[in-house]
């Protein structure tokens, strides 16, 4: 072309178009860019020939290796599992009770059933179990419905209030607000006298006006002590633990509209190994309550056994 | 009345008929609507109709129109009206982009920042920061750019003027649809695609307007080629149309509501998404801004083209692989196999073409390496081109399927492509942004050259700081979610996997300060340039000057 020239800094020629005052050099192809490109290509060439890639009508190619994204999940997953299997059919074999008696069962146990907490119930009780408001601290000595090894398995297996299951954990206490059962100045009585039994309020002429509302209406669940019973799930008032929260308000919504908090039945999603394992992980958060039936030596129980104790 | 007043006269009756026509179907629309986010939108279309309607009827001359017909427009100078518009709008569209993103950065680490309002959280205003910067600010500086660019390198006014204004304005009504939509909720779910389909009716007549403005500019060109920034700039409009209409196939519930459904469903759905999400990035945040590359570094280095062969063959093997590397969003998915396979081998495939673009834009300094050292404009340029080479030797690397089992879904690939957007997107529109303002106002230079380095260093700065955390966290996190203990058992839940990113999201967070402030430091320089200020400074660089020194030696005479 005419206006070819020679660019002075580099000595290279033009190839001799412009525009707007831009030129072009006649530079070849950098040698390395070319041959990496090329690298690049043969990479891709012989990768279609080994790994699954050209569709064909039915399907595609498979390859000359067999490899399928499919196939190395079910072959990592058949390999963890036959690692994991030894000490799961001993899990399995051995009853709830004496697992404990087996310090490194009693450890394989505890890891499998932290894996599947973190997985399955972490969403609500928080991933060190602590919990929050509405969901159970599964971490301190405080049970609803029993804190022994066998009563957690229940627990989880059968979950609480869930619809559907036949032996979930049941009981509904009344909306004695909403319902109408009390009035508002009752139920503020009411909560004076609840919070009085662990001493955040003073046990004066109101709490007792409440007592006697607490001895009519509430006593029958709560215990006359206001202690809980676990029969019903119902919680000790007397301690300083609230599921709900603590303070006057709160105490007094929880006794105007109901909580009747829901806990899925774990047993139709997970299988018993795994409820197992969890049962043992959450007794071993810190309140774990003793075995009926295991040995006493083995047994890692708060001094007292009892699990309603305050700390 | 003269002739071609008459025809003026013609053309002013049926475009101010047209903007009444659109007005009143927004006004029934608006009267029919199923939903509020329909309602809202449509009476934002009529409030842009009726301002097509009062603008057509009143910037019309009458009195030109009633004698002799208007004269044509200058065809020996450049039309710039909409540049300046845009580089306006741009400078706006970025800093709202980066302010959101850094909102959005800081409620990752401090979840109140949601602030209880179904307007204000993270999945609204995540599309809203997506869709400023992509779109609002890199797509503007796009359609800015590449009308100054093609009548620059055609050597030709700008072809259908009219058309080319509905093109820009249309445009920003999009961005407002888009944005306003986003905060109602209105959307269709699909990542960077989420307006419905009311408003991706409306692109895609705004879109075909700059087709045709783009390649009749070209047509009337005055020159004997076709610019390498042209044939970039093209391959961006004609794909971007393309993949628009194809992911956006959808069925309204209704003709007067916001809601659509995809036509596309499954795994066919998820494969038109990304075959679109990854070439939204090919060829819109790629092709459209290597266009810009290829114009304003050779013009702000003065110096060639590195190698004209290198221009073609890295142009066309790039758009020939981009289109097909989009699967590998979907390793390890429902998609087949094979299909996988085949986005992985073409995305390896992709390094060198993408790297052609890096060598021509860096080796066009041969012979001017010397104004790294002087110009921040050009020191601009060049960490845009090194991180654009970074983040396309990255992404090839991420889709091999190995290395995409580790960062798929971690933050490893909101580092990758942000290294690429602040990096190679947003350096090479600031540089682009300070070589244009000065032009388009005649001054002799910006407001101020040390401003410019202080915006250098703040968004250099803010974006090392950005990607280290996100590699850092990426791959934290992708192994904290693998990680199996001696039990064969996972050993953490997920939200331990958050919470040891937070001191990585300040940083991250930290990060986007530093560039947001660089880019108000850019926003003010440029007003001030605009509004004819010089501002008094040191030149950024000067060799020492000794007065006292600058005479001959005589020898002293003896005493």
């Amino acid at each position: 072309m005419a206006n070819r020239r020679i660019d002075e800094p580099t000595g290279v020629e033009t190839v001799g178009h412009e525009w707007d005052g831009i030129e072009e050099l006649n530079n070849p192809l950098p040698r390395w860019w070319v041959i990496t490109f090329w690298i690049t290509v043969l990479f891709a060439l012989g990768y279609i020939v080994v790994y699954p890639a050209i569709p064909l009508l039915g399907k595609g190619t498979e390859g000359l290796w067999g490899w399928s994204s499919r196939g190395q999940l079910a072959a990592e997953m058949t390999a963890a599992e036959a690692a994991r299997k030894p000490v799961l059919d001993k899990i399995a074999a051995t009853p709830l009770e004496q697992i404990a008696a087996d310090q490194q069962l009693l450890a394989q146990a505890r890891a499998g059933g932290a894996a599947a907490f973190k997985q399955n119930c972490a969403l609500c009780h928080g991933s060190g179990g602590k919990g929050m408001v509405g969901y159970p601290n599964l971490a301190d000595r405080d049970w609803l419905w029993g804190g022994s090894v066998t009563d957690i398995e229940f627990s989880i297996t059968h979950g609480i209030r869930s619809p559907g299951a036949a032996s979930t954990r049941t009981s509904l206490m009344p909306s004695f607000g909403k319902d109408g059962i009390l009035q508002d100045g009752q139920i503020a009585d009411t909560s004076a006298y609840v919070l009085s039994l662990s001493g955040k309020a003073p046990s004066d002429a109101v709490a007792q006006r409440g007592a006697a509302v607490f001895a009519a209406n509430c006593a029958a669940c709560h215990g006359a002590d206001g202690k809980g019973l676990r029969q019903f799930g119902a919680p000790n008032l007397a301690d300083q633990v609230w599921l709900y929260g603590g303070t006057k308000e709160q105490v007094a919504a929880s006794i105007a509209r109901v909580r009747a908090g829901v806990m899925p039945a774990w047993g139709s999603k997970l299988d018993p190994v795994t409820i197992k394992m969890l049962a043992i992980y959450v007794h071993s958060l810190g309140g774990g309550e003793q075995f009926a039936a295991a040995p006493a030596a083995a047994a890692p129980a708060p001094a007292n056994g009892n699990g309603n104790a305050k700390p | 009345m003269h002739e071609g007043g008459n025809e003026l006269m013609e053309s002013l009756v049926s475009r101010a008929g047209l903007w009444f026509v659109a007005l009143l179907l927004a006004i029934f629309m608006f009267a029919n609507a199923v939903d509020t986010g329909f309602a809202i939108h449509m009476a934002v279309f009529g409030l842009a109709a009726l301002a097509g309607l009062v603008i057509s009827l009143t910037k019309s001359n009458y009195k030109v129109l009633a004698t002799s017909g208007a004269p044509p427009p200058d065809q020996s100078r450049y039309d710039d009206d909409l540049v300046r518009s845009g580089v306006i709008l741009t400078t706006f569209w970025g800093c709202v982009g980066f302010l959101v993103g850094l909102y959005i950065a800081l409620q990752l680490a401090f979840p109140a920042l949601n602030l209880g309002l179904e307007y204000t959280t993270f999945g609204r205003l995540r599309p809203l920061h997506t869709s400023a910067v992509i779109f609002a600010f890199g797509g503007t500086a796009l359609i800015t750019t590449s009308f100054y660019i093609v009548q620059r390198t055609c050597r030709a006014r700008l072809a259908l003027p009219g058309l080319a204004r509905f093109v820009f304005w249309g445009y920003q009504l999009f961005i407002v649809l888009a944005a306003t939509g986003y905060l109602l909720g209105v959307t269709q779910s699909k990542e960077y695609a989420e307006p419905e389909w009311y408003v991706d009716l409306w692109l895609t007549l705004v879109w075909v307007a700059y087709l045709a403005v783009f390649v009749l500019t070209i047509m009337k060109r005055k020159e004997p080629h076709i610019y390498v920034a042209n044939w970039f700039f093209l391959s961006f409009i004609i794909t971007v149309a393309l993949l628009h209409l194809v992911n956006n196939a959808t069925v309204p519930v209704s003709l007067f509501g916001s809601k659509s459904y995809p036509v596309w469903a499954g795994v066919q759905g998820a494969l038109v998404q990304w075959w679109y999400g990854h070439n939204a990035v090919g060829f819109f945040l790629t092709a459209g801004f290597l266009a810009m590359m290829y114009y304003f570094v050779p013009k702000q280095a003065e110096r060639p083209v590195y190698s004209y062969r290198l221009s073609i063959l890295h142009f066309w093997s790039l758009i020939f692989l981009y289109i097909w590397a989009g699967p590998h969003h979907l390793h390890y998915t429902a998609l087949p196999d094979w299909a996988q396979t085949l986005g992985m081998v073409f995305s390896v495939m992709l390094w060198m073409p993408s790297w052609g673009g890096m060598i021509n834009g860096l080796m066009t300094l041969n012979g001017a390496w010397d104004k790294v050292r002087t110009d921040p404009i050009i020191r601009m340029m060049v960490l845009s081109l090194a991180f654009y080479g970074m983040s396309t030797f990255e992404g090839p690397m991420m889709s091999i399927k190995s290395v995409n089992s580790l960062s798929h879904y971690t933050d490893w690939t909101i580092g990758h492509v942000h290294s690429g957007a602040l990096g190679w997107n947003g350096m090479i529109t600031f540089a682009a942004l300070y070589y244009l303002t000065p032009r388009l106002w005649n001054r002799t230079r910006m407001y101020s050259q040390r401003m410019i380095n202080w915006h250098f260093w703040l968004a250099t700065l803010g974006i090392v700081f950005y990607a280290s955390a996100m590699w850092v966290t990426g791959i934290m996190e992708g192994l904290m979610w693998r990680e199996y203990g001696a039990d064969g058992y996972l050993v953490n839940s997920f939200a331990e996997t958050v919470a040891a990113k937070f001191p990585m999201y300040l940083l991250r967070a930290f990060g986007g300060v530093l560039y947001l402030s660089g880019a108000l430091i850019m926003a003010f320089n440029v007003w001030q340039t605009i509004a004819g200020n010089l501002r008094q400074e040191q030149p950024l660089r000067q060799a020492a000057y000794d007065p006292n020194a600058d005479r001959p030696l005589v020898a002293a005479p003896a005493e």
